[in-house]
């Protein structure tokens, strides 16, 4: 057998291995913070978000993106809500344990798991190629996107659902209700907070999103803010993308960092309403 | 009587009528699924009845837009190889050992602190990623390999390792979680440590979970697009494995980073690069495809054993 201190002393570095190795990733990503903030600071001002985008540092800004990103975003939202809901209340409330359920869950778990490139050349094929809409514009964008943030909807709407009790059910049951009357006055009331979190979640996905854009021809650089469903647009992601090899230092170090600060700063607003709801409605239940 | 009689009939029908909006939106995510198929399948015949499948598979060199055209997916494919076996031997070591602190060293107080941070790792949009890899890190990988270049594979795997880490982890540590008390017991009481306990009981008993974690997790990096277009180039090339100075530190272009190369240019829609797109996506699909299959029958499998 093997010595009693060399056992405690791998037992002791095995720990400290592992400690250090939860905390590796996220104290790089403390520093590149950092440094991607500090580069920032000077570069973001009120005129940088109501400026357009130019390739001059000091003149650059990013209304157009911010837009732009807005509203693909909004219409993701408005797209994947119903059509996640009632894929997950079908699988969850309706669908029997039998083999098409059984593909479908499948399906749904392959899709999450397919890269978002791949619906990008989906969405060229679909909505330019095949329906003829023009590339690049709002509506292709937020179709193309949906189809990409459809299934993480789907399934965590599927959590949602099932966190709900049977109890309630059975409780509505009793009360002679039948069983559409039970999803729609029980089981959605009761996961709707969750259902938002989920939904937010996913369409943060979609902000951060570029890898598809370029597929259906969304423009890296664009100078005008969309003004309808039909005209072009561009999204803040790939104004960074654009930008990020131009090799000159005030990009590289100010208006790029500053450009990523703002996307964060939305991402990190999502994060944080999905917190509020959450902690709103633990409160009132239960 | 006969009033609720007649009610109850039209709920019923009511309700079918309901059912079946719900099932066909179930049903839409299959249409999804097919529609990625047949668009990846139909122009990829069309490429393929120009290029033959024996010569984009045998071809060693890509170059899609200036003539000579060349068509052949090795560079890419290897380039992707490269790239994707780097970020695995970062992140899945890293995962795993993540896993573990976090299902067998720490109380759920800390765990419940740690978490949310690992997962905005794997929350940042990856755009941000790929401007990290080539604006900080491969600057600061100077200072240790002079000779790397602005754009490499070393800094992309990095990012992208930091960036799946949070799927290893988690997936792994329920895999961990999974594993009965008793084992545990078991171990302690024939004397084991909590390392002995770790490596030698916890991870082989959970082991097909954590296998389930690793192929999802390089079925990420295969697909992954944004952070290897901007850090790793876009110099399709052999990469010889075997010559690390070579292959790390000098630009690539993978799969993906070709898609997007043909995306931004003005290609037209009829043009042999415009079909390569969907060659090099039904390749990728089919490749992240199997990964994710492979996946899902390693986490029924762990699923079965401790039901």
């Amino acid at each position: 057998m093997k010595c009693k201190l060399y056992r405690l002393f791998i037992d002791k570095a095995f720990a400290i291995v592992c400690a250090v190795a939860t905390c590796i990733g996220i104290l790089a990503l403390i520093v590149l913070l950092y440094n991607v903030i500090a580069d920032a600071a000077g570069w973001l001002d009120w005129d940088f978000i109501s400026k357009t985008p130019s390739r001059f540092a000091a003149k650059a800004g990013i209304y157009p993106l911010i837009i732009g990103s807005f509203m693909v975003v909004a219409l993701v939202a408005l797209f994947s809500l119903p059509l996640g809901v009632c894929a997950a209340v079908y699988l969850e409330e309706y669908a029997e344990k039998n083999r098409l359920t059984k593909v479908i869950e499948t399906n749904i778990a392959n899709l999450a798991g397919v890269p978002s490139i791949i619906f990008g050349l989906l969405g060229l094929g679909i909505f330019v190629s095949f329906m003829g809409l023009g590339p690049g514009i709002v509506l292709v964008g937020a179709f193309t996107l949906t189809l990409r943030v459809l299934p993480i909807v789907i399934i965590s709407t599927q959590e949602a659902i099932r966190a709900v009790p049977d109890t309630l059910r059975e409780a509505s049951y009793g009360l002679g209700a039948s069983q559409w009357q039970t999803i729609h006055h029980v089981v959605l009331p009761k996961a709707l907070p969750s259902i938002m979190t989920g939904l937010i979640l996913s369409v943060s996905n979609a902000i951060g999103e570029s890898a598809p854009l370029i597929m259906v021809g969304v423009a890296t650089s664009i100078f005008r803010a969309p003004t309808g469903l039909l005209s072009p647009f561009g999204a803040l992601p790939l104004q960074i993308f654009a930008w990020s090899d131009y090799p000159v230092k005030e990009f590289q170090h100010g208006v790029v960092p500053a450009a990523i600060v703002v996307l964060l700063a939305i991402l990190i607003f999502l994060n944080l309403t999905t917190i509020y709801i959450r902690n709103k409605y633990q409160q009132k239940g239960d | 009587m006969p009033f609720t009689n007649i009610n109850i009939k039209s709920k019923t029908i009511f309700e079918d009528i309901i059912k079946n909006i719900f099932k066909s939106s179930a049903l839409f995510s299959i249409l999804i699924t097919v529609s990625i198929v047949i668009i990846l399948v139909k122009d990829s015949l069309v490429f393929f009845s120009d290029i033959s499948v024996i010569e984009f598979f045998t071809e060693t060199s890509w170059n899609p837009t200036i003539k000579p055209e060349k068509f052949g997916i090795w560079p890419l494919m290897s380039g992707t190889l490269l790239f994707t076996f780097t970020t695995a031997l970062i992140a899945l070591p890293i995962g795993l050992l993540t896993a573990v602190f976090l299902s067998e060293y720490v109380s759920s107080g800390i765990r419940k602190v740690l978490k949310p941070f690992l997962e905005l790792l794997a929350g940042l949009p990856t755009v941000v990623y790929g401007f990290f890899a080539l604006v900080y890190i491969t600057p600061f990988l100077r200072n240790v390999f002079p000779a790397i270049q602005a754009f490499n594979v070393l800094s992309a795997s990095i990012v992208v390792a930091i960036m799946i880490i949070p799927t290893i982890a988690s997936l792994s540590e329920d895999a961990m979680k999974a594993v009965p008390f008793y084992l545990r017991a078991a171990s302690y009481s024939l004397g084991g440590n909590k390392y002995e306990t770790s490596a030698k009981v916890v991870i082989p008993a959970a082991l097909s979970g954590i296998v389930s974690s690793f192929i999802l997790g390089i079925s990420r990096a295969i697909g992954e697009t944004m952070a290897v277009t901007i850090a790793a180039g876009n110099l399709a090339r052999m990469v010889n494995p075997l010559n690390p100075g070579d292959a790390f530190l000098k630009p690539i272009q993978t799969m993906t980073a070709a898609m997007v190369e043909i995306g931004m240019s003005d290609v037209t829609g009829d043009s042999i690069a415009y079909k390569s797109l969907f060659a090099i996506g039904l390749t990728l699909f089919c490749m992240t495809l199997l990964m994710n299959f492979l996946s899902q029958y390693f986490k029924e499998k762990f699923k079965n054993k401790y039901k």
